[in-house]
């Protein structure tokens, strides 16, 4: 069977399961949307608390049973096809499998600005080259797990088919949107991971700060989404093509010089093109969404606002890398703003109190590490990071998730604390992932980061800078990270009375994907081993080589192997390490050893506290500019047109028509509607002699036909 | 001495017949008897067939009278029906209470 022709069953697999479980899932779970109680807690009291009837449960059971079997089981087929599918890419020569099932829109010629003739086209068409393949595997491997997780961590709440049916809507745009073959299906699969994004953190709909958020990540994205179609468009125009193998044969041809000196119109797509992905990845200025997408349930962070979604705009410059190598004005801009964000989220993240938001600023983080390394041309570090940062980032999310559900639903970390005997498995898992994330040799965060902090070192287009920021950035990652384990699992207990005594170790159903994630954050990095560690670099440097055909260039060649000095990226190594260890060892001073420390810490950089725990007043700032300055102030303003302006026409508009309409009448009554009864008085009055003939009487007509005959048989007889 | 029968007899009857029920179709007001009437005039008319069928040797008017007389039981079937339904709506046989048909 050749799995490679039939890639475009991966995502129609989770397609299925979300049809059937969005068009029927109410009737498979009889019971299943969120309880009364959560929608109307007065009403719930007042019901005699009984049980339900017997026989509505027993259905439940069934029809809970048939959804945790079909949607998590149709994500694993897919990444059953997606392995069989890269088991056969790696064994074609060429490493490009490209399928068209048909041309999904059809337009007609145009010419592109430079002045070819070409026909506006776009595909529905799949192409699994190396860069896909690392995607379709984290999407479906890391998604699969996460559905197995959510069975048990969903399983008490209502809403469970609707839960399942949006996660498998969202896993086919996912994987629609990493297969597509061309820019405008891909944007398609980028709405529609929106959508579902925008679905599930409204997931408790009927909180207001849920549904607000929901709103809020819809309305940032489509700034950027904004953004990404212009660039689009761009293209179009310029290349007269969005499929991804043309356009980079387009750039290859050498026909678009680099554009080095100036910001030309190559500068300008790539930024759009930016712009889109700073939306999607939550970059800078529109990285807002992401903390407060926190609201829906913690899978979903796991799955869509930390392993998957939001690396799609990397996964698109990644994708762009032949483009953004001809600009490096753009790609400065990109590094610069993938380090701002970094340092910023990182900052930010110091000081929350809530473990998901905590996770979230994180994510930020590490996004900003992806473009910083997009930005210096190192894509496959940005590839590399994203995979490694999809393992340890979505167990560190599930972790927390477990933590929350063994609390009964408390996010607060001051309300947490020595947990680590109550809840060993999660422990354990997460200090796994703490260790990945913050850097630690021989976990999988550590080869990517690294690799992302010498690139940016060492690369033509890095700068100290650059790496600078990256490094504060990791002692902060640090930091944060092992805050938030000694809050959390160290120290003197915090928890409230009632919650302790339910604090719980969770299922096996969540506890396994757990540790097949903590697995995955150890091993995972050993198939990109930095360059001075590989006495075998073929054997070590797979990842490298493996995105090699797809990727750019970029810093890897011949500019590299002459900036490379061993000593230099040893030094470097140690020392980013260093740091990590650094924060960690003042993570577990401040928040285990000596507990009144951070307080004093807290007190003495005042102001600076009070603004980190404020989030630099970001949102603020975005209120009074946007919200209150544009949208309401623009909106008085508006009102005023509307009122004198636009009224004042549209009433004078009417007085003129009612004006009209007066003569008009006039016109209707006495000459339309006059000349009509004149013509029926006419021929009323001229019928009066023909209609007394009819009589009725039929012998009256007899004797009119008898008559008849005796005058013609008197005309002929007289003749 | 008994005149033979001639032509002329016959169209003597035959005239007779027309005469007798035009003037029934026309001054009658029952309308059995003006179907009745009627049946009268197309008997005189099959008489004449048959009379100048026989004078000229010629067989064509007596297929015709044959015509005639189906077409005259197809008519008194028709017309019965028509009058039975006429009374069961109206309770009435007279022709000069059947006046709707005017303006």
């Amino acid at each position: 069977m050749s799995f490679l022709d039939q890639i475009w069953l991966i995502p129609l697999f989770p397609l299925f399961s979300a049809a059937v479980m969005l068009l029927v899932g109410r009737k498979l779970d009889p019971q299943g949307e969120l309880s009364e109680s959560a929608l109307a807690p007065e009403l719930a009291t007042a019901k005699p608390a009984g049980q339900p009837p017997h026989t509505a449960s027993h259905r439940s059971f069934w029809g809970r049973t048939i959804i945790s079997l079909m949607c998590p089981g149709m994500v694993l087929m897919s990444f059953l096809f997606s392995v069989g599918a890269v088991i056969q890419l790696t064994a074609k020569p060429e490493k490009v499998h490209q399928v068209v099932l048909y041309t999904w829109l059809a337009g007609l010629p145009f010419h592109t600005i430079v002045g070819a003739i070409t026909d506006f086209s776009a595909d529905f068409g799949f192409l699994l080259d190396p860069l896909s393949a690392v995607m379709i595997l984290v999407v479906t491997c890391v998604g699969f797990l996460i559905h197995v997780y959510s069975i048990g961590y969903m399983g008490h709440e209502g809403g469970y088919y609707r839960f399942f049916g949006y996660m498998n809507l969202f896993v086919f745009f996912m994987l629609m949107l990493v297969l597509a073959n061309n820019y405008l299906l891909l944007f398609v699969g980028w709405e529609g991971v929106g959508l579902c994004s925008y679905l599930l953190i409204g997931f408790y709909f009927h909180k207001k700060s849920a549904s607000n958020a929901a709103n809020k990540a819809f309305i940032v994205n489509r700034i950027g989404d904004a953004g990404f179609i212009l660039g689009m468009l761009l293209m179009f125009s310029v290349f007269g093509t969005a499929r991804f193998l043309d356009v980079n044969q387009v750039l290859h041809s050498g026909r678009f010089a680099a554009e080095t000196t100036g910001f030309g119109v190559l500068s300008l797509m790539a930024l759009l093109l930016f712009v889109g992905a700073t939306g999607k990845s939550a970059q800078f200025p529109l990285y807002v969404w992401l903390p407060d997408a926190m609201e829906g349930p913690t899978p979903v962070s796991a799955l869509i606002h930390a392993a998957t979604m939001v690396t799609a705009g990397v996964y698109m410059v990644a994708r762009s890398s032949a483009l953004f190598q001809l600009v490096p004005h753009t790609s400065t801009i990109v590094a610069a703003i993938g380090a701002f964000t970094a340092i910023l989220a990182a900052s930010i993240a110091l000081v929350q109190n809530d473990i998901k938001r905590v996770l979230a600023y994180s994510t930020v983080s590490q996004l900003g590490y992806m473009f910083m390394a997009c930005g210096v041309g190192a894509y496959w570090a940005a590839i590399f990071h994203l995979y490694t940062h999809a393992f340890f980032k979505a167990l560190l999310f599930l972790g927390a998730g477990s933590v929350i559900h063994a609390l009964g639903g408390e996010q607060d970390m001051r309300k947490m604390g020595g947990l680590k005997e109550k809840i060993p498995v999660t422990h354990w898992t997460m200090f796994i992932a703490s260790l990945a994330i913050s850097g630690i040799p021989g976990f999988a965060g550590f080869f990517s980061k690294d690799e992302i902090l010498w690139q940016t070192y060492s690369s033509p287009q890095g700068s100290i800078v650059l790496y600078v920021v990256g490094l504060i950035t990791a002692a902060m990652t640090a930091f944060y990270m092992w805050r938030l384990m000694a809050m959390t699992f160290y120290g003197p207990s915090r928890v409230a009375e009632e919650a302790a005594a339910h604090v719980h170790e969770s299922p096996a159903v969540m506890a396994v994907p757990l540790t097949v994630l903590a697995a995955g954050s150890v091993l995972a990095g050993w198939i990109g081993l930095p360059k001075v560690w590989s006495v075998f670099p073929d054997l070590f440097r797979v990842f490298e080589r493996w995105l090699e055909p797809v990727l750019a260039a970029g810093s890897s060649g011949a500019a590299e192997a002459a900036s490379h000095m061993a000593s230099t990226e040893w030094f470097l190594m140690c020392l980013s390490v260093a740091v990590a260890l650094c924060g960690i060892w003042l993570a577990r001073y401040l928040y285990v050893l000596r507990p009144a420390a951070a307080d004093s810490v807290a007190r003495w950089a005042g102001g600076l506290y009070e603004v980190l725990v404020h989030k630099w007043y970001v949102d603020e700032i975005y209120d009074a500019v946007f919200v209150e300055g544009a949208a309401k102030g623009g909106g008085s303003l508006l009102a005023a047109v509307d009122n004198k302006v636009i009224d004042g026409g549209v009433n004078g508009a009417g007085l003129l028509a009612r004006l009209g309409s007066v003569i008009s009448i006039w016109w209707d009554t006495w000459i339309v509607d006059g000349s009509v009864r004149l013509l029926a008085f006419l021929v009323k009055t001229s019928s009066y002699p023909m209609r007394i003939l009819q009589t009725g009487y039929v012998q009256f007509y007899a004797l009119v036909f008898v008559l008849g005959v005796l005058v013609f048989l008197a005309y002929y007889m007289m003749r | 001495m008994l005149h033979p029968i001639t032509a002329v007899h016959y169209l003597a009857l035959s005239a007779a017949l027309l005469l007798i029920g035009t003037v029934g179709v026309l001054v009658r007001r029952n309308i059995v008897i003006i179907l009745m009437s009627i049946e009268l005039i197309l008997n005189g008319v099959n008489i004449n067939l048959i009379a100048f069928s026989k004078y000229f040797h010629n067989v064509i008017g007596q297929i015709f009278a044959i015509f005639v007389i189906t077409v005259a039981v197809a008519e008194a079937a028709v017309g019965l029906g028509i009058l039975i339904a006429l009374f069961r709506n109206r309770k009435t046989v007279v022709a000069d209470e059947v006046n709707l048909l005017k303006w």
